[in-house]
């Protein structure tokens, strides 16, 4: 389908020039706002659901971060929120796992996979390549909406009597499947699956729309290898969840077996509350297999879209091309594909052959040359910048600041005879948080404030997002900085509490520090927020002297302050050349819809 | 009251800040954009390089601070934990150069390169020489870091010493059981379908199998020898636990239905360790170190190093389990023997 007839389809879109912005008046607030098919708003829908599921998200990490930090207290104020799940101010243990459980599945599953690539890929596919809408905008609209209804079913969740699913994000049978074996495990853990289920048809309605999209629907001259970095980075996380997706959906389906039709997938020989259960042959690791062939692409599904976007942003605010913009294409191919073959390191531990954990050992370490490949090119293309501190350029070099963190010590994990002794401990958690947690927020926000002025017209305020950035950013690394030490102690993740342990007891003190500052960090957000909302009506406008703020090259840019469905107004551009001929020729930028001169230098 | 006061200062401190920023706007508009951008630039500029060196020393001073907490001043206590901290010291060294290198780089070029005036940004698209080089160089130190990992990981991986001491754990909401083989050094056989604490048998063992009648179990604690290698058969009855040991350096899932093993050689005893330490109450600890419900960080085993002395007065004094279940066994044998043999096939440990 190419785009003209993407447009044809519909009855309330752009036909000629002159009538487009007149015809978007007769858009009625429910087609407009709520069931749009125009990928502009259905991206902006995406990014406030994952706006409100962050704040959710984050509250919950600041609550259980209480218990961590000061065990022996209570807070009242807990009951009056909580109820009978913080008894005279102090958490339940149960509510504490589901505290724990619901943070890790909201920031994974809705925040940093629906909200990042989601909100990004929506918004930047089509302007970016110069498309209309999405190839299909009533599937991409579906997309949306199903991730609603997983949001509405997990968000139910949290009011079941016997709470929400509270056995990690992992949800690892037995515990998962066995009601006796935690409340969480009851009502809670047939909504988890529901809704992850739904959310599964919302990822795959999402990535096939976005691959057709970049392989269809390029405007003339937009050939592959002139797609900016961002579209690379969304087209190969569209791969990656359309082929991993499908089988966390099999786990999840076989555990609904397990748990309601007296199947013995995952279970055998248990004896659990002096009951003695039928089921004999099955196997828990099976389930972790299955998690996991999913859980470690995620975590680059994760990634990518972050890594794009910094190379996009590092990139127009260094006033530099890309450094290397075939390799940055070829490690984008090289961590997808390798994402295959890396899931077992999940599970040195689990009673795995150890001869099958050593080839997980040896790719899950090759894929550190094409993320350091990453990591040196961004540095080389800052080296002789000239560079602008603009918000979203210090998200970005944020990122990769916490992405080389993060980065080192999955070197540490991903080798098993290192892995025994630190899988599972605060090392880990210290880990992940910094190379796919922070780093992909930090890389979202980049997107954030980098395409606010394209998103709605207006400009975000600059004292508050450098504000938002600093406490961001020096708080992340105070966080996460000294549990590396934690996990270097042995001390365990998914604790309530380490008073009773002789080994583990003496970070009292730190974890009252990482705490206060857990909490400043998310009041912190409040300012990003509050910048976010009040800018939309408030902020200074986008005029057609500064329609282009950042001076970028790219496509997006040469749409009308407000594009309308359609994008373009009159024809789409052509395109000329790649998207990074910044500082070429003595001239400042050259967009890609510019042709190309006579007497210009080849690269 | 108190309650109240905290968050009216921070919505004050909200409005102030806001307040702040919004007139930071006006004052930029008032000054000319392009040089108001110009000075917020140097500032962050600025922030940039100094955010570098303040981080600096707070990595110092954070492990001056933290360090001596962490296990690998004393050593580990297994000699398997000792290649573990060698190979981890040689990762530290190799991941700690690249960081330092990297995050220099970062924040100094973020510094120098801040935009001037007086420079225009390099052209610069590629270069294959500097690209192969750092393709290359981490491709060969990652492969050096492999080969150490994996040369340690079939050693630990590999079948237990032949002279190891066998010791059974199996994990159950909340606590560890610990079983050791009598006097032929066989453990008998299980079936959880025998499982009944009423009639003296939580662990499900099959006492129709004679190797089971000299098998001591006993809860949470274990005794091993110091210097002699255990290997643990490692068992769970109800979700997935884990065997953590973190001052051997080790850990190994208890999975239900799937036995696992992990073998390692102590070579201090608790109180050699409580010495080294410094602590008089230290123990080594078994904690879960698998979610495995609401209590799971309760989930608190202890092992006890000692000499062969100790352990031979200490093992002394333990029963088999099997006299306790007898009496059952005499009152109900005929049920008990047919259940038994009817599960003859079932999960089966020897």
């Amino acid at each position: 389908m190419n785009n003209e007839e993407v447009l044809h389809e519909k009855p309330l879109v752009v036909h000629d020039a002159g009538h487009a912005i007149h015809e978007h008046h007769h858009q009625s607030f429910i087609t407009k706002y709520i069931f749009s098919q125009d990928h502009k708003m259905i991206s902006k829908q995406y990014l406030l659901t994952g706006i409100i599921w962050a704040v959710i998200g984050g509250f919950f990490s600041v609550i259980f971060r209480l218990q961590l930090g000061f065990p022996d207290q209570t807070f009242p104020f807990l009951e009056d929120i909580f109820g009978h799940w913080a008894k005279g101010g102090r958490l339940d243990t149960e509510f504490y796992y589901a505290l724990v459980t619901m943070h890790g599945t909201i920031l994974v599953f809705f925040v940093l996979t629906a909200g990042l690539s989601g909100t990004f890929s929506n918004f930047l596919i089509p302007l970016q390549v110069g498309a209309r809408d999405m190839a299909s905008p009533f599937l991409n609209m579906l997309s949306y909406w199903f991730f609603f209804l997983a949001s509405i079913v997990m968000f139910s969740s949290l009011f079941l009597q016997t709470g929400p699913a509270s056995g990690g994000w992992t949800i690892y049978p037995p515990l998962s499947a066995l009601g006796d074996a935690m409340d969480g495990s009851k009502g809670g853990m047939d909504f988890w699956l529901t809704s992850i289920a739904l959310f599964i048809i919302s990822v795959l309605l999402g990535g096939l729309n976005y691959i057709t999209t970049v392989l269809n629907m390029r405007t003339k001259g937009m050939y592959m290898t002139r797609l900016p970095l961002t579209v690379w980075s969304f087209l190969f996380t569209a791969i990656l969840g359309v082929l991993t997706f499908p089988v966390l959906l099999s786990a999840v389906v076989l555990l609904l077996f397990d748990r309601h039709l007296g199947t013995s997938f995952y279970l055998s020989d248990i004896v659990i509350g002096g009951k003695i259960l039928p089921n004999e042959g099955g196997s828990p690791i099976l389930f972790q297999h299955l998690f996991w062939f999913l859980g470690h692409p995620e975590v680059y599904i994760i990634a990518l879209p972050a890594m794009g976007i910094t190379s996009e942003v590092i990139s127009t605010n260094s006033r530099k091309p890309i450094f290397g913009y075939m390799a940055m294409v070829g490690s984008f191919f090289a961590i997808a594909s390798l994402s295959f073959l890396v899931w077992a390191h999940h599970m040195f531990v689990s009673g795995m052959n150890p001869f099958l954990g050593s080839f997980f050992v040896l790719f899950t370490l090759l894929i550190a040359v094409p993320s350091a490949i990453k990591v040196f090119n961004w540095l080389t293309t800052l080296w002789k910048g000239n560079i602008h501190f603009t918000p979203g350029m210090l998200f970005a070099i944020g990122f990769v600041s916490l992405f080389i963190s993060g980065g080192l010590t999955g070197i540490w994990l991903g080798n098993s005879a290192l892995d025994l002794h630190l899988h599972d401990t605060y090392f880990v958690i210290a880990h992940f948080h910094l190379v796919m947690g922070v780093a992909s927020m930090f890389g979202m926000f980049a997107g954030v404030y980098h395409w606010y002025p394209k998103m709605f017209g207006r400009f975000m305020n600059h004292t508050l997002s450098y504000l938002h950035f600093w406490i961001s950013f020096i708080g992340a690394y105070f966080i996460f900085w000294p549990m590396h030490y934690e996990g270097l102690a042995g001390m365990p993740r998914r604790y309530y509490d380490f008073s009773n342990w002789e080994s583990f007891k003496m970070f009292g003190g730190l974890n009252e520090f990482i705490s206060i500052t857990a909490i400043i960090v998310f009041a912190a957000q409040f300012l990003f927020i509050f910048n976010f909302f009040y800018s939309m009506y408030k902020g200074r406008k986008v005029t057609e002297r500064n329609k282009n703020p950042w001076h970028s090259t790219t496509m997006e840019w040469t749409t009308p302050i407000h594009p309308p469905h359609g994008n373009w107004v009159s024809e789409i551009p052509e395109v000329h050349r790649w998207p990074y001929d910044y500082g070429k020729d003595g001239r400042d930028f050259i967009a890609q819809t510019e042709p190309v001169g006579a007497d210009e230098s080849k690269h | 009251m108190n309650t109240f006061f905290l968050i009216a200062i921070v919505v004050l401190i909200f409005l102030v800040i806001f307040q702040i920023s919004k007139a930071s706007e006006y004052v930029s508009i008032l000054k000319g954009e392009e040089k108001a951008r110009k000075q917020n630039n140097k500032i962050n500029g600025f922030l940039m390089i100094a955010f570098l060196i303040l981080g600096l020393i707070g990595v110092w001073w954070c492990n001056d601070l933290l360090y001596p907490k962490t296990l690998l001043p004393h050593g580990a206590g297994s000699s398997e934990g000792n290649s573990i901290d060698t190979m981890m010291w040689i990762t530290i060294v190799i991941t700690g150069i690249v960081f330092f290198i990297t995050q220099i780089l970062l924040f100094w070029f973020s510094f120098r390169y801040q935009e001037s005036d007086k420079r225009k940004a390099y052209y610069f698209t590629h270069n294959n020489k500097l690209e192969i080089i750092w393709t290359g160089v981490p491709a060969i130190t990652l492969t050096i870091l492999v080969v150490f990992g994996l040369k340690y990981w079939f050693k630990f991986t590999a079948d237990a010493p032949k002279n190891s001491q066998v010791i059974e754990i199996t994990g159950h909401q909340f606590g560890w059981e610990i079983r050791y083989p009598g006097r032929d050094g066989i453990l008998g056989r299980k079936n959880y379908k025998l499982t009944d604490p009423a009639k003296g048998n939580p662990l499900g063992v099959d006492w129709s199998d004679a190797a089971s009648h000299d098998d001591v179990h006993v809860p949470t604690t274990m005794h091993v020898v110091v210097n002699r290698p255990v290997k643990l058969v490692i068992n769970s009855q109800d979700v997935i636990h884990d065997v953590g040991l973190p001052q051997f350096r080790l850990k190994m899932d208890a999975v239900p239905g799937t036995p696992t093993t992990l073998w390692f050689t102590p070579i201090l005893t608790t109180k050699e360790m409580a010495k080294k330490t410094g602590n008089p109450d230290f123990v080594y600890e078994i904690s879960c170190d698998q979610m495995c419900g609401r209590s799971h960080f309760t989930m608190r085993g202890v092992i006890v190093v000692e000499t062969q002395k100790e352990f031979n007065e200490w093992w002394i004094k333990q029963r088999p389990e099997y006299l306790k279940a007898k009496q059952f066994l005499t009152t109900t044998a005929d049920s008990t023997k047919t259940v038994a043999l009817e599960n003859h096939q079932g999960s089966i440990i020897k």
